[in-house]
């Protein structure tokens, strides 16, 4: 293929794309997302292709739409008759039945638990019903393989524009009027944030996507990555043309194998018809984006440490100022954002910051992904407008708590995040209300306990984790949650003693204040909500030997 | 020039220097560990935090990193400053409580025993050795290995290195003495945190060998 030189090429290609996806085709999309995977996706998808064979019936892989507690997902299109659950024993039934006669076999549909009724169409079912979809609408949709699907369906328009129609203050400007912010933590405004980057002085600069996704129990950057890399790729690419960047990085863990394979895919192809490396779409513009792969430490997604290690030091984090706008990347002026920051950009660009901020709370705007795990009945990603309440998050697309327990509270951001108890189900969830609440954010991984979940317990789980993640540069973060850690394992134990509870909170609060990065301050996070919403249940363990929800010392 | 006031005090000092330069040179006593005027700042023991006045609230930072800015209203004794320096050096004390120097730091923040239990080692690691064996020497014949409280400095591999010079800078900046070269007059040393032993040689900076030939 040609490189594209110009904007009419992109559109010219994008006619043909759009006529090749053909939507009123038979078609199987067969899930083969990590989650579909794990569940036996790829041996359904051999079954297909053997029984398909010859036949006029195309199968397409997609990744990963969300839904990973019903796969293997198999979608029958144009109907988007939704299939469930699966396995190579049902393939002959979907092409003798479905594809030939077009029935819908009801065993493989989803059950609505409210009503009891199969629901047939990807659309109707209650999980999507439930969400917006504006950075996943083509999660599922679209073979993340196939370049050509991004294309048709409006993929590059938005870097087409940016580099055609707009100038780099303009992107800039049209990003801070849509009041992005970002959505890997911190929740500072992306378009403030890519300003401060160009206006520091420098020739050199570079943007870096932080793919790290360390957080136990978060997976929603990595269902963009699998699914649809072109759209990080490209929000990449136009932040690098506002900033004045001529290089970018992604660094994604390693423990993402398909992310990886997909992101390297999309990469060429972006390369291969000019839209990434010298002179994108003709336009002068030179951009190009490399891949750099972590080696499994959480610390390493903080931005500084990230940095040090695509340095290739050890992945420590420093102290700030310098800001990494001000000295980043080997000193030179840098912007990093979260996989999704950069994938929200395309559509900010393509339909203003109007559109952006038509959705969410005042001082939250867009939809913001969710990844949600533990005791909910439907564990996976569900993209949802800002501001909607907890409770429509987890009882609506979460679809509730399972085995008929009630809900307890949800782990809102990790161990990093806090707990949020039943009694604030109906809180609007934005950056605000979470971090009242002792909770962040967080890069949107939601664990969700009930009845039977020990607060204590988990706490000591989060602490366990970060204990284990501190770099251990600084005392506070090194010792102190060694020591927090120590006390909850006794407190867990049946050995807490009179005034640990006092001294676990006092050394939390110190720990919080006086620690180097973002992860000794966040640490206590998990301690200090459970400690503000379930007290009792420390006082239990202390001072009664009692673990109320009898999972300690059983 | 630039003007900040340290604890009400008006400061005036040129640009570019931390607060905590600024501060020593006016007298203005904060405790440091990981510290080193011949090293760059570290960040890392969190005994010279200090609290800044800004107008979205107050802030903690280490004083070592942060740079003095004209304007900037900086509080070094609070009591949130106060309430981490003492949980700072409790976490010190159980850790090397043993050593002189630590219960000397932490008797000047107020500090004469410790609630916590640690594993017991005189290295405290300020990464003072390792640091100045990086960015003085320029020869890194020294790291830290493992990370959160597994953190030990050690040779690669935990035996001699080839890139050591016999400098002797990492003795001679350890706040603890956790780094100590015995039996000089031997014709081999033994750097016991190390349970490696070197045979003594002339230090390839200044030619200087141990026993003064
Ligand atoms: C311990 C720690 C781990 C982090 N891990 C991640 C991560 O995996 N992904 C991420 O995007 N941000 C992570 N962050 C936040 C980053 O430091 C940084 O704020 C973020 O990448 C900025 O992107 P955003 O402005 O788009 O949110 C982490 C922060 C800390 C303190």
């Amino acid at each position: 293929m040609k490189k594209l030189d110009t904007p009419q090429e992109l559109d010219a290609w994008r006619e043909s794309c759009k006529n090749e996806l053909d939507h009123d085709r038979l078609r199987l999309r067969v899930c083969d997302g990590t989650g579909c995977r794990a569940l036996g996706s790829q041996h359904v998808l051999t079954a297909l292709r053997q029984a398909v064979n010859g036949n006029n019936v195309e199968i397409m892989t997609t990744g990963c739409p969300g839904f990973c507690e019903q796969g293997p997902l198999v979608t029958v299109d144009p109907q988007q008759i939704a299939y469930q659950q699966v396995t190579t024993k049902h393939v002959h039934k979907i092409i003798s039945d479905t594809l030939g006669k077009g029935e819908v076999i009801s065993e493989l549909l989803y059950v609505d638990p409210s009503n009891g009724q199969p629901v047939t169409t990807e659309s109707e079912l209650p999980y999507y019903k439930s969400q917006m979809r504006r950075v996943t609408d083509l999660n599922g949709q679209i073979d993340p393989h196939q370049i050509e699907h991004y294309i048709a369906h409006k993929g590059y328009m938005a870097l087409s524009k940016a580099l055609y129609d707009m100038s780099p203050d303009g992107i800039i400007e049209e990003v801070i009027r849509s009041q992005l912010r970002g959505r890997g933590g911190a929740g500072f405004p992306t378009g403030v944030k890519w300003k401060f980057c160009r206006q520091s002085p420098g020739d050199e600069k570079y943007v870096i996507c932080n793919a790290d996704e360390g957080n136990p129990g978060a997976f929603t950057d990595r269902s963009l990555l699998e699914a649809n890399p072109h759209r990080i790729i490209e929000g990449m690419i136009i932040g690098a043309r506002g900033i004045g960047a001529t290089e970018g990085f992604i660094y994604i863990r390693s423990e993402y194998p398909l992310a990886i394979e997909n992101l390297n895919i999309a990469l060429n192809q972006a390369r291969e018809h000019g839209l990434l490396g010298k002179n994108i779409l003709g336009s002068g513009f030179d951009f190009n984006i490399q891949l750099r792969l972590g080696a499994g430490a959480f610390v390493c997604g903080e931005e500084t440490a990230l940095m040090a290690s695509i340095e290739g030091k050890p992945g420590e984090p420093r102290p700030r100022p310098p800001f990494p706008a001000q000295e980043g990347l080997w000193g030179k002026p840098s912007n990093i954002n979260n996989v999704k920051s950069w994938a929200s950009i395309p559509s900010i660009i393509a339909n203003g910051a109007e559109w952006f901020a038509g959705v969410g709370t005042e001082k939250s705007k867009g939809t913001a992904m969710f990844s949600m795990v533990g005791k909910i009945n439907n564990p996976g990603v569900v993209e949802v407008p800002i501001g909607i309440s907890l409770r429509e998050l987890i009882f609506d697309a979460g679809g509730g708590i399972p085995d008929g327990k009630s809900f307890k509270a949800v782990q809102f951001g990790g161990p990093l995040g806090g707990c949020i108890p039943a009694q604030y189900l109906d809180t609007p969830i934005d950056y605000e209300s979470l971090t009242d609440l002792g909770a962040t954010m967080g890069s949107g991984g939601l664990v969700v306990a009930d009845e039977s979940t020990c607060m204590v317990d988990l706490a000591r789980y989060f602490m366990n984790f970060t204990q284990e993640e501190s770099c251990g540069q600084c005392i506070p973060c090194r010792w102190g949650t060694k020591v927090m850690l120590d006390i909850l394992t006794r407190i867990c134990n049946g050995q807490g003693e009179k005034g640990d509870i006092e001294t676990l909170e006092q050394l939390a609060n110190t720990v919080k204040t006086a620690s180097l990065c973002g992860l000794g301050q966040a640490a206590p996070n998990p301690v200090l909500s459970s400690l503000r919403h379930f007290r009792d249940e420390y006082e239990a363990h202390v001072y009664d030997k009692r673990c109320p929800s009898k999972v300690c010392w059983k | 020039m630039i003007t900040l006031t340290i604890n009400d005090k008006t400061i005036h000092t040129q640009v570019g220097r931390s607060i905590l330069e600024v501060a020593r040179d006016n007298a203005i006593w904060i405790p440091t560990l990981c510290y080193h005027e011949a090293l760059k700042p570290y960040g890392g023991c969190r005994l010279c935090l200090v609290e800044l006045e800004t107008p979205r609230g107050s802030r903690v930072v280490s004083s070592c990193t942060f740079p003095a800015e004209d304007g900037m209203v900086v509080h070094t004794n609070t009591k949130t400053i106060q309430q981490s320096r003492q949980i700072v050096a409790q976490l010190l004390l159980a850790r090397a409580g043993h050593v002189p120097f630590i219960r000397e730091l932490a008797a000047s923040v107020g500090v004469n025993d410790t609630p916590y239990t640690l594993p017991q080692d005189t290295c405290v690691l300020c990464a003072r050795c390792v640091r100045a064996c990086q960015e003085i020497v320029g020869m890194s014949a020294i790291s830290i290995a493992n990370r959160g409280s597994d953190r030990v400095v050690v040779p690669p591999f935990k035996i001699s290195s080839a890139d050591c010079i016999e400098c002797t800078t990492c003795v001679l900046v350890c706040p603890t003495d956790a780094i100590t070269l015995d039996d000089i007059t031997d014709s081999s040393r033994t750097v016991h945190e190390w349970q490696s032993e070197y045979a003594r040689g002339a230090c390839r900076l200044c030619e200087y060998t141990l026993n003064g030939n």
